[in-house]
């Protein structure tokens, strides 16, 4: 039997025997995961937002940054992370090393700058299209504002969507903040990687593709939303 | 209501975060491990034992000695579980933990493919193991993450008075990465390497590698264990770190350790007392 047929019955059994271990470590990918995107979406759209619609010193150099900071590679974030939460870092008195929030803070340092960067562009490209309009209807600001997000809500479920993408496949960060450790803070890609290391590779690769099967999942139920919405909209075709 | 909303939602992210904190301060302790213990099944094996006569839970952080020494030098660790002599002394002598403890052995094996390019079955002397690889130019997989094993490996080079970092990326290939990610390698680049039996035992993914070259009394592989320094790491769980030690060198905890057997074979051997 090939590599491949062995990982996806490997895969299949799991499922369908809902190994405990498994359920464990794919609750606290989602927990850990869907925390840092929620962060980081309360933080990063009214950032976006901030930066799309209005003028202010260093707008520019600021969105210079946060487009850079999209590439950053997670594994040096898991470094600076570990090195603020570690017993001899800034913040090692709040003992945070090798729990699941610190790995929450990294993931949100990594998909914030996604979240941030990629709206301010879309809420730019609305501003440019309604700003003489609203301006002259006299709307306030912080109604345009909102008017912007509204109008751009798929685009901006796109932009997360994104920014989960990130924080769920990432292994770098997770593994230097988290440690690996078993039934406390190991999650799905940093138990691929161990199973790897140990040589079981139908194993890891059974986990990737569940993995993959996760984010299908999470893409198909935001498909969802967006098509449930279009059809109250326009009273689908009716 | 908008607002009651948002305050709601917040709330419940930040009480989310506030549940996990509070449950890592919980009794447990972290150990600083090499990877091999780990890797080999070595935990599995004990811990749930431990902990159930203790209360006491076990994180592992299981990274190469180099790192497990510098996290526990940062304090990131309770306990340290490694096994480089000379990196285990400079961290008492610096102060960073009272004393070591001999905790068990094993040794270290050369394997490579079945086919043998380099024609070593068999040679029991590893520095003449090790010269025959460099005269033949067959592929050798390093570990070059400052690891035990690797500090082990580079010692061998010496006394076999070769000194391959001058082949670095030609024969001589360092992976930086841990021991069961080099030996996936080693298998996919057909080439020799350096690794410590109970890993080996446990491997899944070994083709038609064997053992090649073992026995040598340099291949000896002792793993020390330590807890840091109470002066050096005020915040450490001295007291419950000082238990989980001294429950494994009792001798309960070493019949434990030499009674785990992988296919018959064991992994860890125990110092007789």
């Amino acid at each position: 039997m090939s590599i491949f047929q062995e990982a996806l019955s490997t895969a299949f059994l799991l499922i369908l025997q809902r190994d405990a271990d498994l359920m464990e470590i794919i609750g606290l990918s989602m927990q850990v995961s869907l925390t840092a995107l929620f962060i980081a979406c309360v933080l990063g759209l009214p950032l976006g937002a901030l930066m799309g619609s209005r003028e202010f010193r260093f707008k520019q150099s600021l969105r210079g940054i946060f487009n850079a900071l999209m590439g950053v590679p997670p594994v040096v974030v898991g470094l600076i992370v570990y090195l603020n939460l570690s017993r001899s870092g800034l913040f090692g008195a709040l003992e945070l090393l090798y729990t699941p929030t610190a790995m929450i803070i990294a993931q949100v340092i990594l998909i914030l700058p996604i979240i941030a960067a990629l709206s301010s562009q879309i809420l730019e490209d609305l501003h440019e299209e309604y700003r003489d309009l609203f301006s002259s209807l006299v709307v306030p600001p912080h109604k345009a504002l909102l008017a912007y997000i509204i109008d751009a809500r798929y685009s901006l479920l796109t932009i997360i969507l994104a920014g989960f993408g990130r924080a769920i496949s990432e292994v770098g960060a997770v593994m230097i903040v988290g440690g690996n450790i078993d039934h406390l803070t190991r999650v799905m890609t940093t138990a691929i990687a161990l199973e790897t290391s140990k040589g079981e590779l139908a194993l890891a690769l059974a986990l990737g593709i569940i993995l993959l099967l996760l984010a299908l999942l999470v893409n198909f139920a935001a498909q969802q939303f967006k098509s449930f919405q279009t059809v109250q909209r326009y009273g689908g075709g009716r | 209501m908008k607002k009651y909303l948002y305050a709601a939602m917040l709330g419940l992210a930040f009480s989310a975060i506030g549940v996990e904190a509070f449950a890592g301060s919980a009794t447990s302790i972290v150990v600083q491990s090499t990877t091999s213990t780990k890797n080999s099944g070595f935990y599995d094996h004990l811990l749930p034992i431990f902990t159930k006569e203790t209360g006491i839970q076990v994180h592992v952080v299981a990274v190469g000695t180099g790192a497990a020494v510098r996290n526990a030098m940062n304090c990131d660790g309770d306990v340290l579980l490694v096994h480089s002599r000379a990196r285990e002394e400079a961290f008492i002598r610096e102060g960073y933990a009272p004393r070591r403890y001999d905790l068990m052995y094993n040794d270290f094996v050369l394997i490579g493919p079945g086919s043998d390019p380099a024609g070593i079955g068999g040679q029991k002397d590893i520095a003449l193991a090790l010269r025959q690889i460099a005269r033949t130019s067959a592929t050798f997989v390093s570990r070059g993450d400052d690891s035990g094993t690797h500090i082990k490996e580079l010692e061998l080079w010496r006394s076999a008075q070769t000194d391959p970092s001058q082949h670095s990326g030609d024969w001589y290939r360092e992976a930086g990465t841990g021991m069961g990610a080099t030996i996936n390698i080693a298998v996919g680049l057909g080439g020799y390497t350096l690794t410590d039996r109970a890993t080996w035992i446990n491997f899944a993914n070994k083709s038609d590698f064997t053992i090649l070259s073992e026995g040598d009394e340099a291949l000896f592989n002792p793993y020390g264990i330590m807890r840091v320094s109470a002066q050096k790491c005020p915040s450490a769980k001295i007291e419950e770190a000082q238990i989980f030690i001294d429950w494994l060198i009792s001798d309960k905890g070493q019949k434990l350790i030499a009674s785990y057997k992988t296919d018959g074979k064991s992994l860890f051997f125990t110092y007789p007392k």
